[in-house]
């Protein structure tokens, strides 16, 4: 196997009575990356996900994960990873401090040095201030963020986040997205699952979509955008009326059908070359009166993509 | 090596919920007070209309069975510890962690039969204190604790199974409504020979029933007797009921424990 993986996935199929929950998924995750998984609900992420932790064994197919097969190494693969699911997997009397010590512990850390290690992630977490408290009394954010350190007790060599901001306020999950690219800047390899396009764009270096068990597109986030079309060329007219005329300008511009948001007076369409498409859209839009409020070049969103390619695949 | 990791470990479990006594110190206080309070309302409100096998004192008949009957209410700690960790995910932070299933099986049992033995000993206080004495010498006293504890014990394992096949903290309320009767359905109350026959019957065979009455016995307190071939080996029974509780659901606590990675 390259070394250069983290995670190697071959084949895996899991069913649950007659409902595959995986089939035939596949992925590579590179050393030192953070790679989402995106998915809908039930697309399968989650069992994915329990899989390559050990928590759940797989009907078919091979999965690595640092090296270790988690199927016949699942004592190995433990020692070298990190989990944290939907839920805050803390106790929730202890304080912040007994929780980080208690994990310590149980991964075989002496009793100061347990003690040393949870005072260290405290620290960096932000936490040191909330050591003391029970854990009920934190907040959402506090929680995943302690929830992370007792992930990270071992320095494990992948870190599984599995909708880790899901539930959050957006207060909450910028603490958690920024205490995930202080881990990767670490040398961690994150796999990371979401339904949140937005999240996997700003964290996740390489994104595999997945649908019904499978993945059915792949690659990095601007690879994804380009591959429904490039950028796009968005015009939003003062009136109603001059929709068709904008549409019809953009159809001489675009390479495909421009989209018509009546709603937002809005024109959409993918075009090859920005700045040419984006001057000749204005030189004409000008020249036949239509009234433009607002024009601008936009890469597709992950939205789009995700839309279209499991559409495809459905 | 793994032993002594897995004793370990089990020890930190152990420690945890310790930590949560100290945490939550009114928690353990109103759980004995409970207890006290059930030995004070059963002995002093609905002892005078009890009649005595014998004609002894009610309280020396009645806290036996109170005994008991809080071993049996453990039942409700266990699965609520259980389930609890499974529905925050602790139970899987755990599983992915290289530490033995063994471990957090041992801690649990650990801490419930300290919890219980806490308990246990608040009950006895409370009873020499509105006059409970035990009869036939610290030795055979002894032995009705640890009868007592081995019927607790016992119960652990229902207590694991129960949760790792539920699942649900919600299902605590219906495993309440089901221990009750288990509670009155026994020896500790009423004798089981004023009952319709074939529901004296299954009072009779009730665990409870034989750990109560071979409590009684070895306490020297008043108890009903009978006839029946159960009531004459209450003994045997308090020892023999726990142990084939054990055999059952010891194996499937653990065949459920590993069916949650199905």
């Amino acid at each position: 196997m390259a070394s250069d993986l983290a995670v190697q996935v071959e084949g895996l199929h899991k069913r649950y009575g007659e409902k595959p929950a995986l089939d035939g998924f596949d992925l590579d995750v590179r050393a030192g990356t953070v790679h989402g998984l995106l998915g809908p609900n039930g697309a399968g992420k989650t069992t994915a996900v329990r899989v390559l932790a050990t928590l759940l064994r797989a009907d078919g197919g091979r999965a690595l994960v640092a090296g270790y097969d988690v199927s016949r190494q699942p004592a190995h693969v433990r020692e070298r990873i990190g989990l944290v699911g939907q839920h805050a997997a803390v106790d929730e009397v202890l304080g912040g401090r007994d929780n980080l010590v208690m994990f310590g512990r149980l991964f075989h850390l002496g009793k100061r040095e347990a003690g040393r290690r949870a005072d260290h992630l405290l620290e960096r977490f932000g936490l040191a201030d909330a050591a003391g408290k029970p854990v009920k009394r934190y907040s959402g954010g506090m929680r995943r963020r302690l929830d992370l350190a007792a992930s990270l007790i071992l320095r494990p060599a992948v870190l599984f986040l599995d909708e880790p901001t899901t539930g959050l306020d957006p207060r909450g999950r910028n603490e958690v997205w920024a205490a995930v690219r202080a881990l990767v800047a670490d040398g961690t390899t994150v796999l990371l699952t979401t339904q949140y396009l937005d999240e996997a764009d700003q964290l996740a270096s390489r994104i595999s979509v997945l649908d019904h068990g499978r993945v059915v597109a792949g690659g990095t986030p601007d690879e994804l955008k380009s591959r429904i079309g490039g950028d796009r060329l968005d015009v939003v007219v003062r009136a109603d009326a001059d929709l068709a005329g904008a549409a019809a300008v953009l159809k001489g511009l675009a390479d495909a059908e421009p989209e018509v948001d009546p709603d937002s007076r809005r024109v959409s369409a993918p075009v090859r070359d920005r700045v040419a498409a984006l001057t000749e859209a204005v030189r004409i839009l000008a020249a036949r009166g239509i009234a433009v409020e607002d024009i601008a070049l936009r890469r597709p969103t992950l939205d789009e993509v995700f839309l279209r390619t499991t559409e495809v695949a459905g | 090596m793994r032993l002594r990791w897995a004793l370990a470990d089990g020890w930190t479990i152990t420690l945890r919920d310790l930590k949560h006594w100290a945490a939550q110190p009114w928690q353990i206080v109103f759980g004995l007070l409970f207890s006290v309070m059930l030995v004070l309302m059963f002995g002093y409100l609905f002892g005078g209309a009890i009649e005595v096998p014998g004609g002894g004192d009610y309280r020396e008949f009645l806290l036996p069975g109170m005994f008991a009957t809080t071993m049996l209410f453990g039942l409700e700690a266990t699965y609520t510890a259980v389930t609890t960790d499974a529905d925050r995910g602790v139970t899987d932070r755990f599983r992915a962690m290289p530490i033995a299933g063994s471990a957090v099986v041992v801690g649990r049992a650990t801490a419930d039969m300290l919890n219980s033995l806490l308990t246990l000993a608040a009950m006895v206080a409370c009873g020499l204190a509105v006059g409970w004495r035990w009869h036939e010498g610290i030795g055979a006293a002894l032995g009705a604790f640890g009868l007592l504890l081995l019927l607790r014990f016992a119960l652990l394992w229902l207590g694991i199974w129960l949760a790792l096949v539920l699942r649900s903290p919600e299902a605590l309320m219906a495993l309440q409504v089901l221990v009750w009767p288990l509670g009155f359905l026994s020896n500790v109350y009423v004798s089981p020979e004023t009952m319709p026959g074939w529901l004296g019957a299954l009072a009779e065979w009730n665990p409870l029933s034989a750990t109560v009455g071979a409590a009684r016995e070895l306490f020297g307190n008043p108890g009903w007797g009978g006839d029946s071939w159960v009531a004459q080996h209450t003994t045997l029974m308090a020892v023999a009921w726990p142990a084939l509780l054990v055999a059952i659901f010891f194996p499937l606590s653990v065949r459920a424990y590993q069916r949650l990675s199905r």
